[in-house]
C-alpha cells in the first residue's frame, strides 16, 4: 500500500488551465477518456432498453396499436445498430480497457493519448450520424442490424447513412485497438514480463487484434453498401453479374469476430474479479490467457455458421460447423478455470462476485445454445426464430452486459472513490435475474415452437409465451433501473470508499482511489505474477 | 492534461505498422471480392481486362515507384542534415503522385466518354462479369485513388514540417511514417496494376 505524504490531485479534479466541460472534452487522461465512453454508452444503452422494452409491449396484443409494423421494423434494426455498435462492441475496452489497462501494467497513459481522444470523438460523430439516419432521408433503416444484401440496396429508408454510422465507429474501434497493441507492446513497467499481466491485459490484447484485422473488412464492406446504393457498382446486385452471397460472407467475416471483441474483455473483467473475491490465485493463468489467443484465432474462422441456410455448398457448411464446435473448447477452458479457482477459496461474497457468477451461469447457456445451432440440423431448425434472439441475448446481454456490471461493481470505488449501497444492489439483482430468464428464456421456447424473429404479429399458438417474456421485460427493466439508480446515487452522495476495499493485489488497488492524474508517483517494478494473495496476507 | 512528456519512435512506427495492417485488410475484402468474381466469370474478366489502357496503367506504376524513391530519399536527407535537399525530394514525391492521379483521371475519362461506368445503358448491354468488372475497377482503383489524395496530403504536411524545422535530424518519426503510408499506397497498386490491366 502506498503511503502518499504528499497526496497528489485526483483526475476528477481539473488541474489544467481549462475547467469543466471544456476540461473533459480536451482531456488526453485514459481516466477520463473512459469515464467519457462510459456516460456516452450508458445512454445509448438505455436509449436502446427503451426501444426493446417498446417491441416487447408490441407483442401484447393490446399494445399493438402502439406503432405500426414499419416501425417495428425499424425498431429492432435501430435497437440492433445502437445495442450491437454503440454498446457492447465499444463496451468493456473502451471504459475499462481505457481507465485500467494503463494502471494494470504500470503505465501513465496509453501509447497515444490525443489519438485515443479522436477515437471517442469517432464514437461520438458514428453515433450522432446513427441518431440522424432515423430523422432524415427516407426515415429509419428498416433492414436488421445486418444490413443484408439485396434489401438494403433497394430500401428506400436511410440505410446509407446508418451504414456510414457504422463504419465511423468502425475507425474508432480500430483506433482504440491500435493504441491497446502498442501500449501493451511498449508501455509495461519494468519487471511486468507477458505471464505477469493480469488476464484483463492479455483478453484487451487479444481483443485489440481482432478489432484490428476484422473491423476493416466491415468497413470496406459498408462502403460497397453506400457506393451500391449511390452509383450502382453491382458487386452484390445479383441483376448486375454481382452476389449477395458474397455480401454475407464479408459481413460475417467481420461480424462473427465482432462477438468475440464483445466477449473477450468481459472474461478478462471475470479472471480479475474471482481471484479477488477468493482470495487464491487464478488456476491455469497461461490456460486462460492462451485460451484469449485461442479464442481470437479460431473464432475469426466460423462467420459462416450464420449462412448455413443461405445457400452454401454443403462442404462449407460442414466445415464451418466443426470449427464453430472447435471454438467452444477454449471458451470451456476459460469456465472451468474460473470454477477451479473457486473451488477451495476463501469467498467473499460481495456483489461484483454475484454478478461474476452470473455471468458464468448465463454466459453457459448462451455459449452451450451456440454450440446447438452449431449443429447444422438443428441450425436448419431454429434458423431465423426467436431461438437465435434468446441465444444471442444470454451471449450478449447475460454474459458481456453482466460482465460489464460486475466490472463496474467491482472497479466503482476505483474509479469515483465512493461506494455504492451493496444491499441495493442485491435488492437489484433478483428482478433483473428473474426477468432476465423469463425474457430470454421464454424467446428461446418460442423460438423452439416456431416463431420466427422480427416479426410484428403473431399466431394465437405463441401468445401465452409472448405474454410471459414480456412480463419478463419488466423486471427486466426495473432491476436495470434499480442498479444504475444505486450507482448513481452513490457518485454523489456515496460514503468514501478505501483504497483497496475489495483486498485486491494487482496494481489499480495499489493507489489511492481514485487515482491521481499520473496514476504512480513512482512507476513500480514487478517481481512476480498479479495474483499473489498467500505473500500478501504474511507481509 | 498528462504533463509528461513521452517520445517513443519505436512504439510510433509500430503504431503506424499496425495501422497499416489495417489498411491492407480493407483492400483485402475487395481482394476477396475480385478473386470470387474473378473465379465466377474468367472470360469476361479477360475481355474487361483488354479494354484497359496497359500503357497508362505502367506509366502510372513507374510514377508511383519512382515517388516511393524519393521519399526514401527526402528522409535520407533529413537524417543527414540536409535540409534543401529533403525539400526538393519531398516536393518531387508531391509532384510525381498529382501526376499519377492526372493520368488517373484521363484513363477514367475515357472510360465515361465509351460509356463504361457503372449504371450506364452501354455497360448494361454487356455481359454481367464485364459489368462487375467494371464495378471493381471503379471502386478498387477509387479507393486507391483517395489513398493517394490521403497520402499527398500528409506529405504536403511534412513537407511544410520540413520547411519549418519541426521535422529535422533526429526528429523526423512523423515523415519516416508518412513514408510508410506512401509505400503502402505502392504496394496496393502493385497488386492493382496485374489484376486489372495485365487481365487480358
Amino acid at each position: 500500500m502506498s503511503s502518499h505524504v504528499t497526496p497528489e490531485p485526483s483526475y476528477l479534479v481539473d488541474t489544467g488551465t481549462r475547467k469543466g466541460l471544456l476540461a473533459w472534452l480536451t482531456t488526453t487522461d485514459h481516466k477520463r477518456i473512459g469515464l467519457l465512453y462510459l456516460y456516452s454508452m450508458m445512454t445509448f444503452f438505455f436509449v436502446g432498453v427503451g426501444i426493446g422494452f417498446v417491441m416487447r409491449l408490441v407483442q401484447l396484443t393490446t399494445f399493438q396499436k402502439l406503432v405500426t409494423a414499419q416501425t417495428y421494423n425499424a425498431m429492432f434494426t435501430v435497437h440492433g445498430v445502437i445495442m450491437i455498435f454503440l454498446f457492447v462492441v465499444p463496451g468493456l475496452p473502451a471504459i475499462f480497457g481505457n481507465f485500467f489497462l494503463p494502471i494494470l501494467i504500470g503505465a501513465k497513459d496509453v501509447s497515444f493519448p490525443r489519438l485515443n481522444l479522436a477515437s471517442w470523438y469517432f464514437f461520438v460523430a458514428g453515433a450522432i450520424l446513427a441518431v440522424l439516419s432515423l430523422f432524415t432521408g427516407g426515415g429509419a433503416p428498416d433492414t436488421g442490424w445486418t444490413f443484408y444484401a439485396p434489401f438494403s440496396l433497394k430500401t428506400g429508408t436511410n440505410v446509407s447513412l446508418a451504414v456510414f454510422a457504422a463504419f465511423v465507429l468502425g475507425f474508432s474501434s480500430m483506433l482504440t485497438g491500435i493504441n491497446f497493441i502498442t501500449t501493451i507492446h511498449r508501455l509495461r513497467a519494468p519487471g511486468m514480463k507477458w505471464f505477469r499481466m493480469p488476464l484483463m491485459c492479455w483478453a484487451l490484447y487479444s481483443t485489440a487484434w481482432i478489432q484490428l484485422l476484422a473491423t476493416p473488412i466491415v468497413a470496406i464492406t459498408l462502403v460497397l453498401v453506400i457506393l451500391e446504393r449511390f452509383f450502382g457498382i453491382g458487386i452484390f446486385d445479383p441483376a448486375k453479374g454481382g452476389d449477395p452471397l458474397l455480401y454475407q460472407h464479408l459481413f460475417w467475416i467481420y461480424s462473427h469476430p465482432a462477438v468475440y471483441i464483445m466477449i473477450l474483455p468481459a472474461m478478462g473483467a471475470i479472471s480479475e474479479i474471482i481471484p479477488t473475491f477468493t482470495k487464491r490465485p487464478i488456476f491455469g493463468y497461461k490456460a486462460i490467457a492462451f485460451s484469449s489467443m485461442s479464442i481470437a484465432g479460431v473464432g475469426s474462422l466460423v462467420w459462416a455458421h450464420h449462412m448455413f441456410t443461405s445457400g452454401m455448398s454443403s462442404v462449407a457448411t460442414m466445415v464451418f460447423s466443426l470449427l464453430t464446435m472447435v471454438v467452444a473448447v477454449p471458451s470451456a477452458i476459460k469456465v472451468f478455470n474460473w470454477v477451479s479457482t473457486l473451488y477451495k477459496g476463501s469467498i467473499d461474497f460481495q456483489p461484483p462476485l454475484l454478478f461474476a457468477l452470473t455471468f458464468i451461469f448465463l454466459f453457459c447457456i448462451g455459449g452451450l445454445t451456440g454450440v446447438m445451432q452449431g449443429a447444422l440440423a438443428i441450425n436448419v431448425h431454429i434458423h431465423d426464430t426467436y431461438f437465435i434472439v434468446g441465444h444471442f441475448h444470454y451471449v450478449m446481454f447475460g454474459g458481456t452486459g453482466m460482465a460489464l456490471f460486475a466490472a463496474l461493481l467491482y472497479w466503482f470505488p476505483k474509479m469515483w472513490g465512493k461506494m455504492y449501497n451493496k444491499k441495493a444492489i442485491y435488492a437489484s439483482w433478483f428482478p433483473m435475474f428473474i426477468g432476465f430468464n423469463m425474457l430470454y428464456f421464454g424467446m428461446m421456447i418460442l423460438g423452439m415452437m416456431g416463431m420466427p424473429r422480427r416479426y410484428y404479429v403473431h399466431l394465437p399458438q405463441f401468445h401465452f409465451m409472448h405474454v410471459f417474456a414480456t412480463v419478463g421485460s419488466w423486471f427486466l427493466v426495473l432491476g436495470l433501473i434499480m442498479f444504475f439508480g444505486t450507482l448513481l446515487y452513490a457518485i454523489f452522495k456515496g460514503e468514501k470508499a478505501e483504497d483497496n476495499p475489495w483486498g485486491g493485489v494487482t496494481l489499480e488497488w495499489t493507489i489511492p482511489s481514485p487515482p491521481p492524474v499520473e496514476n504512480f508517483d513512482v512507476i513500480p517494478t514487478i517481481t512476480r505474477g498479479p495474483y499473489h494473495f498467500d505473500q500478501e496476507t504474511k507481509s | 492534461m498528462s504533463g509528461h512528456v513521452h517520445r517513443d519512435d519505436f512504439g510510433s512506427r509500430l503504431g503506424m505498422w499496425l495501422f497499416l495492417v489495417t489498411e491492407m485488410v480493407l483492400f483485402g475484402g475487395l481482394f476477396i471480392a475480385y478473386s470470387y468474381m474473378r473465379y465466377k466469370y474468367p472470360a469476361d474478366f479477360h475481355h474487361g481486362g483488354a479494354e484497359l489502357n496497359a500503357t497508362l496503367g505502367v506509366t502510372n506504376t513507374l510514377v508511383l515507384l519512382t515517388s516511393s524513391l524519393t521519399v526514401v530519399l527526402a528522409i535520407v536527407a533529413v537524417q543527414r542534415a540536409e535540409k534543401q535537399r529533403a525539400i526538393a525530394f519531398l516536393s518531387t514525391t508531391l509532384v510525381l503522385g498529382v501526376t499519377f492521379l492526372v493520368i488517373k483521371g484521363f484513363e477514367w475519362g475515357a472510360k465515361f466518354h465509351h460509356g463504361l461506368y457503372p449504371n450506364a445503358p452501354h455497360l448494361a448491354t454487356m455481359p454481367p462479369g464485364e459489368q462487375v468488372f467494371f464495378g471493381l475497377y471503379f471502386t478498387m482503383t477509387g479507393l486507391h485513388g483517395v489513398h493517394v489524395i490521403a497520402g499527398l496530403s500528409l506529405l504536403g504536411v511534412m513537407l511544410w514540417w520540413v520547411v519549418t524545422d519541426r521535422i529535422r535530424q533526429g526528429r523526423y518519426i512523423h515523415l519516416e511514417n508518412s513514408g510508410l503510408y506512401w509505400h503502402l499506397v505502392d504496394v496496393i497498386w502493385i497488386f492493382l496494376l496485374p489484376l486489372f490491366y495485365l487481365a487480358a
